[in-house]
């Protein structure tokens, strides 16, 4: 019956396409016009995005309608981490890295029909450098990483601007000037964060404005209810009662224009749930199925598309809280006490790696001939006793409560590991947090635990994205201040503007993380995966979550 | 009178915020919370001395009890952390939701629990007694999520006979009004939207009711087999009336009062019913609300409303039962 | 006060009242021989000492150590498949290698644990909540009284699983003893009506009178008098309680909120993690758990309703 019904709505909504499109053919779209469908693309998401401007968001729900709706300078090639001409057409920077030209796809609009064009590029990069308040730079989460600070810092430890200026060549013709150089560049600039908005649309609806309610913010009517992009796919409404969020196909979009219709974002945040209303036709595609259900959903004919693994799962040590950590000896006896393949075969999802270095395969300076540790409980037990740590005792910290896209379950994670470590000999304490009460602030802020398990999930293909977010510098999670050696290796990789030399600098320390430091063990790179119906055709998975719809296409 | 109601109410003042200052402190003396939340793996020690001053967390806190306290009285209980949404227009919106739920559950708990009940009590002893009997222990013994998900599992999956989730199918243009949405199809005059809304409230509905319809069931077959064993009953029957006639005028109706106020009592159930149907049924509700400001965001704000609402509407209740037991019965003396 | 939350506290007097009549032994000993005549009373004896037999036994029953990930399990073991029976498993896999029919049989003494532990808990604080609040004659008694039931009926009102997951979801640290000390506080109220609403009945009954007469002390007349003849109720109540104990902590688990250790078997927690999250995977996962506790909370509920039925003063011949 349900089936039926939809069925019903697309055949109506396909001939209305067609009846409009027929109207729109006289106009210029004909030729652009190949492989249009029509219908409506129902996309199950797993939770509710915060709002609909990218610069203060940071997370994937959100950065799923935006997306679609806007675009930035640079952009992922689809289904890879690689960088792709987006609305600029090229881009280059000077030897110094500090001094990036773009020069911009001429001819394209906002949703709002305003040009865009290099007065509007260098609009939006110093309306994000100028934000104002406590309340707004809070949260412009990538923007605080990337650029290190604003025009005027709210918080006394945000750190130094890295922007310096933006400079309108000419129409075409975008230049940014950067105080320093950072590794993250030209990668970052692909960061959704960092779309380009109409700013005839941010005057209008005030999308400076966040104000403080107490101890909440409240967002503007941009963010809320007017993002104006130049993305392939206009803004059509968020009905919160029934949690769907329903965008519009632009037609005047520059690049290969949507084939559908109308995209409609379900918010669907149990797992079974999402499976089962792409069983029942309700929706046509869902994301983060869970691991379990992957191949019985290939079994029933659905497409599971795995994303390319670009994340980490590690087991993190403080070696501040337990000294016997210390000792590189105990910690490469942990190395050795799990059997990671094992984990990996019983409880990844399919396509999960056991993790050599705490990035991925693609990642530029991944090295393949770092120090392994395969798994060899004898030899495990023999360096405990070697460096006298017999009666070791850890106090293992871990979430029950969340599944990442790195962690599908920390439970059973953490008790395959545990029993690991008990059979070399070692006591394990189990001390789970819930990971929004209390996890992240103990292991990652106090510093409480002796091991724990957390993960992370890559943003733009950068080694500083992975590796150097962890061991950088000082940090309470793996109490290792004293480590300076190693945070001067990763500081000198990431400083190096030559990329030939960066990818040389960044596998050496790749092999001096595993091999010398080792401040923590590797576990898995595990995929998370995107499933969409029998009849969806053009959907490409992003390692990156970095899906755009507008070549999906309905039958 | 008036004077006992001014008391009356002062002292509810008092509790309401005693008992909000007691949350407030509670909920922020908790480990984790927003700022943990809301910056996930990418906590920075910059990034949380940032967000912790824009919350206002970096102050004392009967500072930010004050000022809280201070938008409360103006009736501005904030914005979830999570949406930037008025905390009362989130609220707003998951409480049609739930009464609708509830609402639809207490109608198929009652309109089958009174009957079957009345049938059980007239074959007692019998094969059909037994049966209903044996169905109403098993309905209480059954944990009511997993009941759901078997539910589910058979009719929405190999048999699509009903939706998985959700109160609405996508490609329905529905205007909102009330925010009941069954309702909302009928005052539109949209009735597909009404149908559709109905449809996808039938299973969660059923999973929810049966605990409540077990009860009921019970309760109106031991109430009536009292009845029938009293003394008017049965000069009723020496009488002669016809069977029709004894059973409308003084089974059901004597059998009925206890049976009120079980429903009365199971209202209250219903609601932590509530928590996991809409769980299982990913329906946007209160217990979803609850469950995903506690474990998802710690969303402070959304909580403390949530929670000082719950102690509002109990005192409020409890005061006008008090009054009006006062006006209704002399014997009972407000003090 | 709310006329739900009335009818709530009437039934419980009532229960309690069903003490208050002298010769409390030899009640006790009419209702036992009632019980035992009674069939329902025997199916759910039956199932009780079952499921207790099993409990103490387990180690003996269980072929495998319940924590033990086997070789013969994981080789076969991914996400998706979870091994079935085979030679020396019969019930197959659970989700991490171990041996399911173990998991099982352990799995009633950490249930029986938590029930029995949080009945306890529940009626350990009833008890000194109820006899405080019935036990003091004169003024400051009355106030007491008037405050310790005002709590208790605020705690009655509230929907009991709402009670508990607010309890469990703002603790700092969950463990196997937030599950137990949140389904204790629900039971907390009933125990204390009970309690009190049995000695407020035997406070005026003749051998408590007597005693007072001959000058025994408060205290030793709460402890020697009054409690012992509130036992028959209790039980009744505590046979109820135990089993929706163990369902409302299967809801916990399926809510997240639940033990975080799973190296322990408990039925709820089989049934509200893994069972609902492998449901398709292998169905049994949730079915036999979910069946030992449809069994076990039925067989407690039997055994109590037909305790009741026999104390009830109505059906006393």
């Amino acid at each position: 019956m349900q089936a039926r019904r939809l069925r019903a709505t697309v055949v109506v909504a396909a001939v209305g396409a067609l009846l409009v499109g027929a109207a729109g053919c006289s106009k210029s779209e004909r030729g652009s016009n190949s492989g249009k469908t029509g219908g409506t693309f129902v996309f199950a998401g797993a939770g509710d995005p915060k709002n609909f401007d990218p610069i203060f968001n940071d997370d994937g729900e959100s950065f799923r309608p935006a997306r679609q709706m806007y675009d930035t300078l640079i952009q992922h090639k689809a289904g890879t981490a690689e960088l792709a001409p987006a609305l600029a057409e090229k881009w280059e920077s000077d030897p110094t890295g500090k001094v990036w030209t773009f020069n911009l796809r001429k001819g394209v609009k906002f949703h709002d029909g305003t040009d865009f064009n290099a007065a509007a590029v260098c609009f939006n990069f110093d309306r994000w450098f100028n934000m104002k308040g406590a309340a707004a730079q809070s949260q412009m989460i990538y923007y605080g990483d990337v650029f290190g600070g604003f025009a005027k810092n709210e918080g006394d430890t945000t750190g130094e601007p890295i922007y310096d200026k933006c400079e309108a060549k000419d129409d075409g013709t975008a230049v940014v000037t950067l105080k320093k150089y950072k590794g993250a560049f030209p990668g970052a600039f692909a960061l959704t964060s960092f779309s380009m908005s109409s700013p005839k649309a941010l005057q209008q609806y005030n999308a400076d404005q966040v104000k403080q309610q107490g101890d909440s913010f409240e967002y503007n009517e941009y963010a809320n209810a007017h993002p104006t992009g130049t993305g392939a796919f206009t803004f059509g409404g968020w009905d919160k009662a029934n949690n769907t969020i329903t965008l519009n196909r632009n037609p005047d979009y520059w690049g290969e224009k949507a084939k559908v219709d109308k995209l409609v974002i379900k918010i669907i945040k149990d797992e079974t749930a999402r499976k089962q209303e792409l069983r029942a036709g309700t929706v046509d595609g869902i994301d983060f199925p869970a691991p379990a259900d992957a191949k019985a959903m290939q079994g029933e004919g659905f497409n599971v598309l795995p994303r390319p693994a670009f994340n980490i799962l590690y087991l993190g040590i403080n070696q501040k809280n337990n000294p016997a950590l210390k000792d590189l000896r105990v910690r490469q006896a942990l190395a050795y006490a799990i059997n990671r393949e094992q984990l990996v075969q019983t409880k990844a999802p399919k396509g999960a790696e056991v993790a050599k270095e705490f990035m991925p395969k693609t990642v530029l300076g991944y090295a393949d001939d770092v120090q392994e540790y395969k798994y060899d409980p004898a030899k495990a037990k023999s360096l405990l006793a070697e460096a006298g740590a017999t009666n070791l005792t850890l106090n293992f910290y871990y979430p029950p409560d969340v599944t990442r896209p790195y962690m599908p379950n920390p439970q059973e994670i953490f008790t395959v590991i545990s029993n690991d470590l008990q059979a070399v000999g070692i006591k394990v304490n189990g001390v789970p947090r819930p990971w929004n009460g209390g996890y992240k602030d103990d292991v990652q802020k106090l510093g409480k635990h002796d091991v724990h398990i957390l993960g992370w999930t890559g943003d733009y293909n950068d080694p500083g994205n992975f590796a150097g977010t962890f061991f950088g510098r000082g940090k309470a999670e793996f109490g290792d201040e004293s480590m300076t050696e190693m945070f001067d290796v990763l500081a000198k990789a990431d400083a190096e503007p030559d990329q030939a030399k960066k990818k040389a600098a960044w596998q050496q320390a790749n092999k001096d993380i595993m091999a010398k430091f080792l401040p923590a063990i590797p576990v898995w790179h595990s995929p998370p995966s995107i499933v969409v119906g029998k009849n969806i055709k053009g959907l490409v998975a992003s390692p990156l979550t970095d899906e755009r719809f507008n070549t999906v296409s309905k039958s | 009178m008036l004077r006992v109601v001014v008391r009356r109410l002062l002292q509810m003042v008092v509790t309401l915020i005693a008992l909000s200052a007691l949350i407030f402190v509670w909920l922020r003396s908790l480990p984790g919370g927003p700022v943990e939340a809301l910056l996930g793996e990418r906590a920075t020690p910059e990034r949380r001395a940032l967000l912790t001053k824009a919350l206002g967390y970096d102050q004392p806190i009967w500072v930010q009890y004050g000022k809280f306290l201070e938008r409360v009285v103006t009736g501005n209980f904030g914005n979830s952390i999570r949406s930037g949404d008025s905390v009362a227009a989130t609220i707003g919106r998951a409480f049609p939701a739930t009464i609708e739920l509830s609402v639809a559950a207490l109608i198929i708990a009652v309109g089958i629990g009174i009957p079957l009940g009345y049938l059980a009590a007239r074959h007692r002893g019998r094969i059909l007694d037994n049966v209903i009997v044996v169905g109403t222990l098993l309905g209480i013994a059954i944990p009511i999520f997993f009941l759901g998900y078997l539910l589910k599992d058979q009719l929405t999956q190999g048999l699509h006979w009903f939706p998985p989730s959700g109160r609405q199918s996508v490609g329905i243009d529905a205007t909102r009004v009330t925010g009941f949405f069954v309702l909302d199809g009928l005052l539109t005059r949209e009735f597909d939207a009404a149908a559709d809304a109905l449809w996808h409230l039938i299973l969660p509905a059923v999973t929810l009711a049966t605990i409540p319809l077990a009860v009921i069931t019970r309760i109106t077959r031991g109430s009536v087999l009292e009845v029938l064993g009293e003394d008017y009953v049965r000069t009723a029957e020496a009488k002669g009336l016809r069977t029709r006639t004894i059973r409308g005028r003084h089974v059901l109706r004597n059998a009925l009062l206890p049976v009120t106020t079980t429903i009365g009592l199971q209202t209250g159930a219903l609601l932590g019913g509530a928590i996991l149907t809409e769980r299982v049924y990913n329906w946007g509700g209160l217990g979803s609300l609850i469950s995903d400001s506690i474990t998802g965001s710690r969303d402070y704000p959304v909580l403390q409303a949530l929670i000082l609402l719950a102690a509002f509407v109990f005192v409020v209740i409890n005061l006008i039962v008090d009054l009006s037991y006062a006006l209704i019965d002399p014997r009972v003396r407000v003090g | 006060m709310k006329p739900v939350t009335q009818h709530k506290i009437e039934k419980l007097e009532r229960l309690a009242a069903s003490t208050a009549e002298p010769g409390g032994v030899s009640l006790l000993r009419d209702a036992s021989r009632r019980l035992a005549r009674n069939p329902v009373a025997i199916v759910g004896a039956v199932i009780v000492l079952l499921f207790i037999l099993v409990a103490a036994l387990a180690p003996v029953i269980a072929p495998h150590d319940p924590v033990a990930r086997y070789a013969e399990l994981t080789r076969e073991l991914t996400v998706d498949n979870i091994p079935g029976a085979q030679a020396g498993f019969p019930f197959g896999s659970d989700p991490l290698g171990r041996d399911f029919l173990s998991r099982l049989v352990y799995g009633s003494r950490q249930t029986l644990f938590v029930g029995v532990v949080a009945t306890a808990l529940g009626l350990a604080v009833g008890i000194a909540l109820g006899t405080s609040a019935g036990a003091f004659p004169g003024r400051l008694g009355k106030w007491l009284d008037l405050g310790i039931m005002r709590v208790t009926d605020v705690m009655l009102a509230l929907p009991s699983l709402l009670l508990a997951v607010t309890l469990v979801a703002v603790v700092a640290r969950p463990s196997q003893w937030t599950v137990i000390v949140a389904v204790a506080l629900v039971n907390v109220p009933i125990f204390a009506r009970l309690l009190r609403g049995s000695m407020l009945a035997q406070r005026e009954s003749d051998h408590v009178l007597a005693a007072r007469a001959l000058g025994v002390r408060q205290g030793a007349i709460v402890l020697r008098h009054i409690l012992p003849n509130s036992v028959g109720p209790v039980i009744v109540q505590a046979t109820l309680t135990f089993g929706t104990a163990i369902i409302e902590a299967a809801a916990l688990s399926f809510l997240g909120l639940g033990d975080p250790d799973i190296n322990r078997a408990e039925w709820g927690q089989m049934l509200g993690v893994d069972g609902v999250r492998y449901l398709e995977v292998r169905p049994e996962l949730a079915y036999y758990p979910a069946i030992a506790i449809i069994i076990v909370a039925l067989g407690f509920t039997l055994l109590g309703e037909a305790m009741r039925e026999a104390l009830d003063p109505k059906n006393r011949r």
